[in-house]
C-alpha cells in the first residue's frame, strides 16, 4: 500500500516510476490488514500528525476512487471498560483535540445511540469521526493502476546497484537490471531486508496479528469499536501476546476482528489461543457475536521499528536510497501522507512534515 | 413410474406438518428440510444477498452453503444437513438471512 | 472435553470421517488393540461412498442404491461390533472444526448435531484424517439456477433423503461419478433425458492399456453401460453443456396459499397449481440446457448445439479433496492432496491420513490406505515400528488403483478450453456473486496473477463457502496455478464456541 501510495504522488509529480514486488499487488501485510485509517490510537506527536495529514489526503483520493476501494468515513468509537478507564480515555482525548484531532466524548445512554449492539452497562466513550476504513488490496491495485507506473509483480529485487561513489543507481531483480537515479524502499516488513541490499542497517521487525472474518450481516457494527486498552497494546513494547478487541463491519457484510499483537518473527501457524482471545474481546464488546459464525481468519506482519514511528525519506547514509517502510500496523491509513512526502523529497521540495522524526538512519545513532 | 423410495423399499412413518412461510408441506420422519422441500416440488428458498438470485441445493454434502434457509428463526441453517421435526417452521431467507 | 477410556489405558486414536478410509481404519487400529474415537458429521457412518438413507425412512432395500453393499456390511457389522466391545466410540453429527497438536498429543474441536452451535473436544494419542472429497463444478451461464446441482450432490440426496429434484434430469460434466449418477437417478424414475460427458473416445483408447490391467474396472463400466441401455439413456461423450436456461414458473407452477405478496419472493412453488405468481425474480428454474459437441482441442465446434429440456442438471467435473484441517495442522500438501509416506503418515508427527484427501481414487483405494494407516497408527503407539508385510495385500491394491486412477484423470479431464464459455455475466463465485469479468478485470486491469490476489481484489471465494466451489474456476479463468486455500476452520464456527475452545486443555 504504501509503494502504490508513493508511485501515484511520484507520477503526479513528474516522475516516471516502477513498481517492483517479488510477490503479487498488496502481496504483503497489505492483504493481511483491515485498512484503517485512524487518527484515534494515536497521541500527540509525529505520527498523528502523519495521519492527520494521510487522513486529508485519503479524503481527497476518496473522490476520485470512492467506492472501488471501498472507502468509508464511518468514524471511531473508542470505549471505556471501567469508570477508571473512562478518565484515562477523555483525558487522551483532550490531548489529541489539542493536536487538531475531533473528539466527541460520548455519554453512556448516548452510546447505544451510536452503536445498539454494544454491551449494557459501559461507562462512556469517544467518538472519532475522522476514522475512516478502506479495503486495503483494492487500494493498493487501484492506485497503482491510476498512478500509470509500470507494474512488475513477481519480480525480486536482488541487489541495489549503485555508482562507484555509493549513489543509487537502480536496482538488480531475477529479471533483469531496472535503472534509476533514485529508489524508495516500501517493502514493509522485509524492509530491512532492502536495505541491507544497499548497504544499510534498517531494523524493521516483524509483528504478527490475526484477524477473524464473521459470516456477511446487515449493519450491526456501525463504527470501528474498540476497547481504550487498545491504545496501550499499540504503544507497548512487548514480545508476549496482546489482545484487545477491534471490531468493525465492512461494506461488504462480514465483520472484521481484531487486534493482536505478538512478536514470534514470520511464524505463520495458526494460533488458537490468540484468535480464542479475539473472539472472547469481541463477543464481550458485543454479546450478539457470540451466536454469530467465524467463516475463516487471516494473519499479517507489522513492520515495526524499534520507536514505532515508520521510515520515511532520504537516507544520508546512501544518495538516492529513500525508506518508506516501518509503518507497523498503521500503513494503510499513513500510506498517503508517506507517499506524498516521499513524492516531495524526490522532487525537492519543501515536504508538508518535518521528516526528523522519521529519519531512517535514526537508529544507527542510537547503536553508535 | 418408480420412485426413490419406492427403489430403496423406505417404509417411513407417518407423515407430519412443517411450515414453508407459513404454508402447511407435508414432510417424512428422517426427511431433511432440502429433502422434505424437494419432495414438495419446491427447488429454492433462498435470495442472494447481491443480486437477489434463487438458490437452492446445489452441492447437497453441506460444503457450498447454497441452501441456507431460516428454520425456527435461525438464519443460515443448510438445508440438506438440518432434520425436520414436527411443526417446524421453515422460511425463505432473503440476504445475510438477519434482521437489520 | 471427552476423554478416552480409563487413564493409563489403551492408547487412542481420533479417526475424522466415516466414509471407506475412516471405517477401515477405525477397524485395522481397533483389532490390534487400539482404542478409537470415530468422529463423523453425518447421522449414519458410510461418508459419502456409503451414504445411507436417514434411519427413521426405514429403506428395506437401501442396497438398491449402492453397490459393492458386501463390503459396507463388513464394515458397518464391524464398526457395530467394536462398538458393542467398548473398543470404538462412533461419535455421529459431529463436526469438525479444527485439530489442535500439543506436546503430548492432539485436541479434536467439533460442533455438535446439525445445529453446530455446541462444542465438543476430544483428545487422542494420534488423529486420522478421513475427510473425503468433494466435487468439483465448473460454471457455465445458467449453473446458479435452481434445479442444477452437483451430481454428487443429487446423487447425496438420491441416496440419504431418497428424494429427486424433478422428473427430467440431464447428468453432466466428466468422470466416473455420472455413470453411477445417471443410473441411480433413471432407476429412481426420473427420465435420464441425455448423459453428457466431456471425455472423448480417443482419450479412453490413448488409456487402453492401464485401464485394461483393471479387469474388475472394466466390468464395473460393462454392467453401468447395461444399466444406460436398460433406461435407455442417450450418451454424448465428447459433449459438453455449455449453458443452462432458466424460466419464470407460468401459472401452472404459481404460488398456492402464500399468506402475503411479501413472502413469496426466493419460492419456487413446485408442480401445485396456483392462483397468484411469485415476485418478479426467484421463482426462476432450469427448463433446459444447451450441450454441444467438442472438437479435438476441447472447444466447442459451432454449429452442433441443441438444447435439452430438463428440469434438473446433476453436473461435476471430478473430486476435490478436504484438506482443511490437514493444512492449518502443518501437513504438507501436494498439490491439491496431503503428503503421505508409505505407512500413510503426513509430516506432522501423530497425524494419518488416508482416502480422498491424499489422493482421489475411489472407495477400494481408499479402504486400502485406511487399513494400511490403521496398522501403521497401533503398531507406532504402541512403541514399535510397524511390519509392512502385515498388510502387503493393501499395499499391492493401492499401487494398482493409484495408478488407476492417475489414467482415469488424464481421460476424464474437463474441455481444455472450458473457461471459453464463462461470460462476463456468468457468477463464477456462487456465494458472493462474482462474475467472470471481475475476475478478468483483476487480472488484466489490478495486476492480479494468483488465487489469492484475485480474491483480495474481487471477493471472490470470501463466502459463506471458503472458495471451496469456486477456487478452480476461479484460477482457470485467472490463468494461474490452483494453489490450496488456507481455511483455518474447516467449517464455520460461532464466535460464542470459539471464544471457549480449548481453555481447559490449557488449565490442564
Amino acid at each position: 500500500m504504501v509503494g502504490a501510495a508513493c508511485a501515484l504522488y511520484a507520477t503526479r509529480a513528474g516522475l516516471e516510476v516502477a513498481v517492483v514486488d517479488r510477490g503479487p499487488v498488496a502481496g504483503g501485510t497489505t492483504g493481511g490488514g483491515e485498512g484503517n485509517l485512524l487518527v484515534s490510537d494515536k497521541g500527540p506527536g509525529p505520527e498523528l500528525d502523519l495521519a492527520l495529514l494521510s487522513g486529508r489526503l485519503w479524503s481527497e483520493l476518496a473522490e476520485e476512487f470512492g467506492g472501488s476501494v471501498e472507502y468509508e468515513a464511518k468514524g471511531g468509537v473508542v470505549v471505556a471498560t471501567s469508570p477508571g478507564g473512562l478518565a484515562a480515555l477523555e483525558r487522551f482525548a483532550d490531548e489529541q483535540r489539542a493536536a487538531g484531532v475531533v473528539t466527541e466524548p460520548v455519554e453512556a445512554d448516548r452510546l447505544y445511540d451510536l452503536e445498539p449492539h454494544l454491551a449494557p452497562g459501559l461507562p462512556g466513550a469517544v467518538h472519532y469521526p475522522q476514522d475512516c476504513q478502506v479495503m486495503p488490496a483494492l487500494a493498493a491495485a487501484h492506485l497503482i493502476r491510476a498512478s500509470g507506473a509500470r507494474l512488475l509483480t513477481g519480480q525480486t529485487v536482488t541487489d541495489v546497484l549503485r555508482t562507484p561513489d555509493g549513489a543509487v543507481r537502480g536496482v538488480r531483480t531475477d529479471q533483469g537490471d531496472i535503472h534509476a537515479p533514485a529508489v524508495v524502499n516500501a517493502a514493509g516488513t522485509w524492509g530491512s531486508e532492502l536495505a541491507a541490499l544497499a548497504g544499510v542497517a534498517l531494523p524493521v521487525l516483524p509483528r504478527r496479528g490475526f484477524v477473524l472474518v464473521t459470516e456477511p450481516l446487515p449493519r450491526m457494527v456501525r463504527h470501528k469499536v474498540y476497547a481504550a486498552d487498545y491504545v496501550a497494546d499499540v504503544a507497548s513494547d512487548s514480545a508476549a501476546l496482546q489482545t484487545s478487541p477491534v471490531v468493525e463491519g465492512t461494506a461488504a457484510g462480514p465483520i472484521l476482528i481484531g487486534a493482536s499483537r505478538e512478536r514470534v518473527g514470520f511464524d505463520r501457524t495458526f494460533s488458537l489461543p490468540v484468535v480464542r482471545a479475539l473472539a472472547s474481546g469481541a463477543t464481550r464488546l458485543f454479546p450478539f457475536l457470540a451466536d454469530v459464525r467465524a467463516t475463516r481468519a487471516y494473519l499479517g506482519f507489522r513492520p515495526y521499528l524499534p520507536d514505532h514511528l515508520p521510515a520515511i525519506g532520504p537516507d544520508p547514509r546512501v544518495p538516492g536510497l529513500h525508506h518508506a517502510c516501518g509503518h507497523e500496523g498503521a500503513g494503510i491509513g499513513l500510506a498517503t501522507g508517506t507517499g506524498q512526502l516521499i513524492a516531495q523529497a524526490l522532487t525537492a521540495r519543501t515536504p508538508d512534515l518535518d521528516l526528523t522524526p522519521f529519519r531512517p538512519d535514526r537508529f544507527t545513532e542510537e547503536a553508535a | 413410474m418408480s420412485s426413490p423410495m419406492d427403489l430403496a423399499g423406505a417404509r417411513p412413518g407417518p407423515s407430519f406438518t412443517v411450515t414453508l412461510d407459513g404454508r402447511e408441506i407435508e414432510a417424512l420422519p428422517g426427511q431433511t428440510v432440502a429433502a422434505a422441500l424437494w419432495a414438495a416440488g419446491v427447488v429454492s428458498w433462498r435470495s442472494t444477498r447481491g443480486e437477489g438470485r434463487p438458490r437452492g441445493v446445489f452441492c447437497g454434502i453441506g460444503v457450498c452453503f447454497d441452501c441456507l434457509v431460516t428454520v425456527n428463526d435461525r438464519p443460515n441453517r443448510r438445508a440438506c444437513l438440518v432434520p425436520l421435526n414436527p411443526g417446524d417452521a421453515i422460511r425463505t431467507q432473503e440476504g445475510t438471512g438477519h434482521d437489520d | 472435553m471427552t476423554e478416552p477410556g480409563s487413564p493409563g489405558a489403551l492408547p487412542h486414536l481420533a479417526v475424522i470421517g466415516a466414509g471407506p478410509a475412516g471405517l477401515a481404519a477405525t477397524l485395522a487400529a481397533a483389532a490390534q488393540g487400539v482404542h478409537v474415537t470415530l468422529l463423523d458429521a453425518a447421522a449414519e457412518a458410510g461418508g459419502q461412498f456409503y451414504r445411507q438413507p436417514a434411519s427413521a425412512l426405514r429403506a428395506r432395500r437401501p442396497r438398491a442404491l449402492h453397490h459393492e453393499w458386501r463390503t459396507w456390511e463388513r464394515l458397518r457389522d464391524g464398526l457395530r461390533a467394536h462398538v458393542r466391545a467398548g473398543t470404538v466410540r462412533h461419535l455421529s453429527d459431529h463436526h469438525v472444526w479444527f485439530v489442535e497438536r500439543h506436546e503430548n498429543g492432539l485436541t479434536v474441536h467439533a460442533l455438535l448435531g446439525p445445529e453446530q452451535e455446541e462444542p465438543a473436544e476430544v483428545r487422542a494419542d494420534a488423529v486420522l484424517l478421513a475427510t473425503g472429497g468433494y466435487e468439483k463444478v465448473l460454471p457455465f451461464p445458467g449453473w446458479t439456477l435452481p434445479g442444477v446441482v452437483s451430481a454428487g450432490g443429487a446423487q447425496a440426496m438420491l441416496k440419504g433423503g431418497l428424494v429427486v429434484s424433478g422428473r427430467t434430469a440431464v447428468v453432466a460434466g466428466t468422470g466416473p461419478l455420472l455413470l453411477p449418477v445417471a443410473t441411480g437417478l433413471a432407476a429412481a424414475g426420473m427420465e435420464v433425458a441425455a448423459l453428457v460427458e466431456s471425455a472423448g473416445p480417443r482419450a479412453f483408447l490413448r488409456r487402453t492399456r492401464t485401464l485394461a490391467a483393471q479387469p474388475g474396472k472394466i466390468a464395473e463400466g460393462a454392467r453401468y453401460a447395461a444399466r444406460l441401455a436398460r433406461h435407455r439413456v442417450p450418451t454424448l461423450v465428447g459433449h459438453t453443456v455449455v449453458e443452462a436456461h432458466g424460466a419464470e414458473r407460468g401459472a401452472a407452477g404459481g404460488a398456492a396459499g402464500g399468506t402475503e405478496p411479501g413472502t413469496e419472493r426466493g419460492i419456487e412453488r413446485g408442480t401445485e397449481p396456483g392462483t397468484e405468481r411469485g415476485i418478479e425474480r426467484g421463482t426462476e428454474r432450469l427448463e433446459a440446457v444447451t450441450v454441444a459437441a467438442l472438437d479435438a482441442e476441447g472447444r466447442v465446434r459451432a454449429g452442433t448445439e441443441r438444447r435439452i429440456p430438463c428440469d434438473t442438471l446433476a453436473v461435476g467435473h471430478g473430486m476435490l479433496p478436504h484438506t482443511d484441517l490437514a493444512d492449518t495442522l502443518g501437513c504438507r500438501l501436494e498439490g491439491p492432496h496431503v503428503r503421505v509416506d508409505d505407512e500413510q503418515r503426513t509430516d506432522v508427527p501423530g497425524v494419518w491420513a488416508a482416502g480422498e484427501t491424499t489422493g482421489i481414487g475411489g472407495s477400494d483405494l481408499s479402504l486400502a490406505e485406511g487399513h494400511i494407516a490403521g496398522r501403521s497408527v497401533a503398531a507406532r503407539l504402541h512403541g514399535s515400528a510397524p511390519d509392512p508385510r502385515a498388510w502387503a495385500r493393501a499395499a499391492r491394491t493401492r499401487t494398482r488403483l493409484r495408478a488407476f486412477f492417475a489414467a482415469l484423470d488424464s481421460v476424464y479431464a474437463p474441455p481444455a478450453h472450458w473457461s471459453e464459455q464463462v461470460t462476463d455475466d456468468t457468477v463464477v463465485c456462487r456465494c458472493e456473486e462474482v462474475t467472470g469479468g471481475a475476475i478478468r478485470q483483476a487480472v488484466t486491469e489490478l495486476g492480479a496473477g494468483d488465487l489469492r490476489t484475485v480474491k483480495l481484489l474481487t471477493r471472490a471465494g470470501m463466502g459463506w463457502c471458503q472458495g471451496r466451489v469456486c477456487s478452480p474456476a476461479v484460477a482457470g479463468l485467472a490463468g494461474c496455478e490452483p494453489t490450496p486455500v488456507r481455511r483455518p476452520f474447516a467449517r464455520p464456527v460461532p464466535l460464542g464456541v470459539l471464544a471457549r475452545a480449548g481453555e481447559r486443555e490449557e488449565e490442564d
